[in-house]
């Protein structure tokens, strides 16, 4: 089927595009503030208010989870971006020289090259999520499509192995880390070893 | 029309509780820490035992100057107050207090993720404190902040976990719906791990590093005067409140008691809770403050094993009685 033709049985089988609902429309108002929201953070000279920024921008996808039904997955959103990554961040740069009001080396030259690749990461996941769902439409007045026993099901029946495969790889990265951050130098070995003795000897 | 209403009425009635119940929370600590400690704490004002001090206190912070540093962040040094206090009154709308959907306020289907996500928002606020008052002690507590938080969301999102493998349900109303007497000895110590995670995110004694007055005067909110000072008082004691439900629902059986369950349900999580907020001031004033080192060892080397562990006995006995 050509794309027109899929548009234009669209048109005559799914709800119609001229006559948006109250929650399509709250969709759209929100996902322009949380592109705003996002192109703010990438272009504030700033450092903590692009964190911060960020914070709206990751707010502004939960709330877009919610509008879709998918409830347990915004609340999984907020807890893991909002609580806990946004404050690694936040933590990050509360350690570096980061000044309040703006850093005149927040820029490094690279603009043009993240641009294109922005471009075209946007381009290919917009060609694939519409792609994938073409004309389907959530029903959003029956029986939620999204709640935790939907996703759970999901997740462990028919998406198991890649869950585990992403386990997997986060343990990975979890021993990379650990094993980055204890480099082998023979004389912090020495110290390490005497602050546990020392420790030890405390206790 | 009935719907919004309804709504309302319920919005209504949990700003109320959001309002009240820190204040009572805020007294009883003036009266049994001065008790506790052997003096007579404040007495004067409103003539019985001094309970109008913290309305007092209120038109104190209401009257003072509300100053901005000049080299700080403007406009998130003045956000940063309500950022720490409105994610417990959102809290607050999820906890049902008892059965059935009028003792909640709104009825949330993954509740537990609900609860925990948002308040893990409110600590954003502290953060940005630290941040925009430039000034070095505020820095020192919004670090000190972070890494708290940081070290004990995660025993605190397992030993919640546990009770909602127990319950086989995410939900809240749900999860004390299925509570029975001897949930209280299989999860007890997931309740201690989650209570006192609380403690910590809260940054209440003997967890008070972030704020440890003897040595960063008071952490993030050293630069706060007048009512946005006052704001991140009453974002703590929101939060004891909030974490004292919280323990309350899902580890303590919530409306669940031997007589009264169906009509007098309430009375019970009040009760419960009350209890609990009691446990927080006394904890308050018996313990040192930890240093930071031991803070994140008792994090990382105690709290999380245990939390884990309860997970393991929790799956081994869920398992085991199906």
């Amino acid at each position: 089927m050509t794309p027109a033709a899929t548009l234009a049985a669209a048109a005559t089988t799914g709800p119609g595009f001229l006559s948006p609902t109250g929650v399509e429309i709250a969709f759209l108002l929100v996902g322009l503030a949380t592109l705003g929201a996002a192109l703010v953070t990438v272009t504030t000279r700033q450092l903590v208010h692009a964190a911060l920024w960020l914070v709206v921008t990751l707010g502004g996808i939960a709330v877009e989870y919610l509008l879709l039904t998918a409830e347990f997955i915004a609340w999984v959103q907020v807890l893991i971006y909002l609580g806990s990554v946004i404050v690694l961040l936040l933590f990050g740069l509360m350690l570096t020289k980061a000044p309040i009001g703006r850093s005149p080396d927040a820029d490094s030259g690279n603009r043009p090259i993240a641009l294109g690749v922005a471009v075209v990461a946007a381009v290919a996941l917009v060609w694939v999520v519409v792609d994938a769902f073409r004309t389907t439409w959530i029903d959003l007045d029956g029986p939620v499509q999204g709640s935790t026993k939907v996703s759970g099901e999901i997740l462990f029946q028919h998406w198991v192995l890649p869950f585990e495969a992403l386990s997997v790889l986060l343990l990975a990265a979890l021993i990379g880390a650990i094993v980055l951050s204890r480099r082998n130098d023979p004389a912090d070995a020495g110290d390490a070893g005497d602050a546990d003795a020392r420790d030890k000897g405390k206790r | 029309m009935n719907d919004v209403l309804d709504v309302a009425l319920r919005l209504i009635v949990v700003f109320a509780v959001f309002l009240v119940l820190p204040l009572v929370v805020g007294q009883t600590e003036h009266k049994v820490m001065a008790h506790m400690q052997g003096r007579l704490g404040p007495m004067y004002a409103g003539g019985f035992h001094g309970w109008a001090q913290l309305v007092a206190d209120g038109v104190k912070f209401a009257q003072k100057e509300d100053v901005v540093p000049a080299g700080a962040d403007r406009r998130i040094f003045q956000l940063a107050p309500a950022v720490a206090l409105l994610p417990y009154l959102l809290v607050l709308l999820a906890i049902p207090i008892g059965p059935g959907e009028g003792a909640v306020g709104q009825v949330i289907d993954a509740g537990v993720f609900f609860v925990l996500a948002v308040m893990g928002v409110g600590v954003l606020g502290s953060l940005m404190a630290g941040w925009a008052s430039a000034n070095k002690f505020s820095l020192l507590g919004g670090l000190r902040t972070a890494a708290q938080l940081l070290a004990y969301e995660l025993p605190m999102l397992l030993a919640a976990a546990s009770v909602a493998m127990a319950a086989g349900t995410v939900s809240l109303p749900g999860i004390v719906e299925a509570f029975e007497w001897w949930w209280l000895p299989w999860q007890i110590v997931g309740a201690l791990v989650f209570f006192t995670a609380g403690l910590a995110e809260l940054q209440r004694p003997p967890f008070d590093m972030p704020v440890a007055d003897s040595e960063i005067i008071f952490g993030a909110y050293t630069e706060y005067t007048g009512l946005r000072f006052a704001l991140f008082l009453l974002a703590e004691y929101a939060g004891i409140v909030v974490l004292c439900f919280l323990t309350t629902v899902l580890f303590l059986g919530g409306w669940h008691g031997p007589f009264g369950a169906e009509d007098l349900g309430w009375v019970w999580t009040l009760l419960k809770t009350a209890v609990l907020a009691f446990v927080v001031i006394w904890l308050r004033v018996s313990y040192p403050r930890l240093r930071e080192d031991q803070l994140q060892k008792l994090a990382w080397t105690t709290l999380i094993p245990l939390a884990l562990a309860q997970i393991a006995l929790t799956g081994i006995v869920k398992v085991a009685i199906q």
